[in-house]
């Protein structure tokens, strides 16, 4: 479990250590994710890498654990709400409208353009 | 020990402790009633967290960079738990590599609405210049969106607000709309989330279903790169 989890924040510091150091508008967990998910791959091709947290899904375990509690982790960010308060006293019902419609807009155009190409790929197989 | 409760209440409220005690309680419990809901879209555990913690600094006077100081330490963990999504991509490798090319299409269809419907929109409601710049980023994760705000001369503690807002909005709206439009296709469906609503979405489609999850947390990702790159150009050519 521990050095499950020093792999995962050892992706994450490689990540942000390459992001910055070349200035790349990537954020650094992000570079992690890859690097990890490269990891993994090569675990299944190379025998030498089958070992401590890449070894009887520990890896795995750590990261699903981690997952099932993404919610919670935005809750400190959340909270700072209450610094913002006189702004959406005067702000909030726009703001909050902006961002409802904006996100209806957003959910559709994406789902339907993964439907649309999804069904072009499939029509086109059949012939 | 101390004669004064006063004095005990000054010396707790300064220590993390306190403010990372209440911050799992509260989700605790608010995750639980979630559970008793059958995941009801409205008992959302961020949404309720948040304005009862949000009540309890502000009855007890306590400023948010002192709550903070505690709660910090979860929220740390938010990059962690992005390069864990390696795991769920990894163990559904073959279903998203079939499905890659209507992925990357529905990327580029998504975050190009996801900036340019909320800074019109955001201009049409006549919201000043700084907030319209705040708002922009809101469909990417926290961290990202805070460093796309900074790079903006935008606030991005606005910004850190509109992206949990956004992330709320989305898991409360996803599956109503989904289920009221008749889109059964759980990969789309869960595409849409995370790149909408980032990690909440995110969390959100975990719960409804696996492969929703892994769409999600794929879309939160690469929206993330996406909008680095798009939103200095659109608000360049929106906002002139």
């Amino acid at each position: 479990m521990l050095a499950s989890l020093g792999l995962i924040l050892l992706c994450q510091l490689i990540g942000e250590a390459v992001a910055r150091g070349l200035g790349l508008p990537l954020p650094g967990p992000v570079l992690g994710l890859l690097l990890l998910l490269v990891l993994l791959l090569a675990r299944d091709r190379f025998a030498l890498l089958v070992r401590g947290p890449l070894r009887n899904d520990g890896v795995e375990t750590a990261g699903k654990g981690l997952l099932a509690h993404l919610s919670l982790l935005f809750v400190p960010a959340g909270v700072g709400v209450v610094q913002k308060l006189d702004l959406l006293a005067s702000h909030g019902v726009a703001i909050v409208l902006v961002l409802a419609l904006s996100v209806v807009a957003t959910l559709l155009a994406t789902v339907l353009t993964f439907l649309l190409v999804s069904r072009l790929l499939k029509q086109q197989d059949a012939r | 020990m101390s004669d004064n409760p006063f004095s005990l209440w000054v010396y707790l409220s300064q220590s993390p402790l306190l403010w990372l005690t209440v911050t799992l309680l509260v989700y605790a419990t608010t995750d639980a009633v979630s559970l008793a809901t059958r995941r009801h879209p409205l008992a959302n555990p961020v949404l309720h967290a948040m304005w009862i913690i949000g009540a309890f600094l502000l009855l007890t006077g306590t400023s948010y960079t002192t709550y903070f100081a505690g709660a910090q330490f979860v929220h740390f963990l938010l990059g962690p738990a992005t390069v864990a999504l390696a795991v769920p991509l990894y163990e559904n490798r073959k279903r998203v590599v079939a499905s890659i090319v209507p992925m990357l299409a529905a990327l580029l269809a998504g975050s190009v609405t996801a900036v340019v419907s909320v800074v019109l929109l955001a201009e049409l409601a006549r919201l000043p210049r700084d907030v319209v710049l705040s708002l922009a980023p809101k469909s990417v994760t926290a961290g990202v969106a805070m460093g796309i705000a900074e790079s903006l001369h935008a606030d991005p503690s606005l910004t850190a607000v509109a992206v949990i807002l956004t992330g709320i909005i989305g898991a409360i709206i996803v599956t109503p709309l989904m289920n009221r439009t008749g889109i059964t296709d759980y990969r789309a469906r869960g595409f849409a989330a995370g790149l909408a609503a980032h990690g909440i979405g995110t969390a959100r489609a975990f719960q409804v279903d696996e492969i929703a999850g892994v769409f999600s947390g794929i879309a939160m990702s690469l929206n993330a790169l996406v909008t680095s790159f798009l939103v200095p150009l659109a608000v360049t050519l929106l906002m002139r």
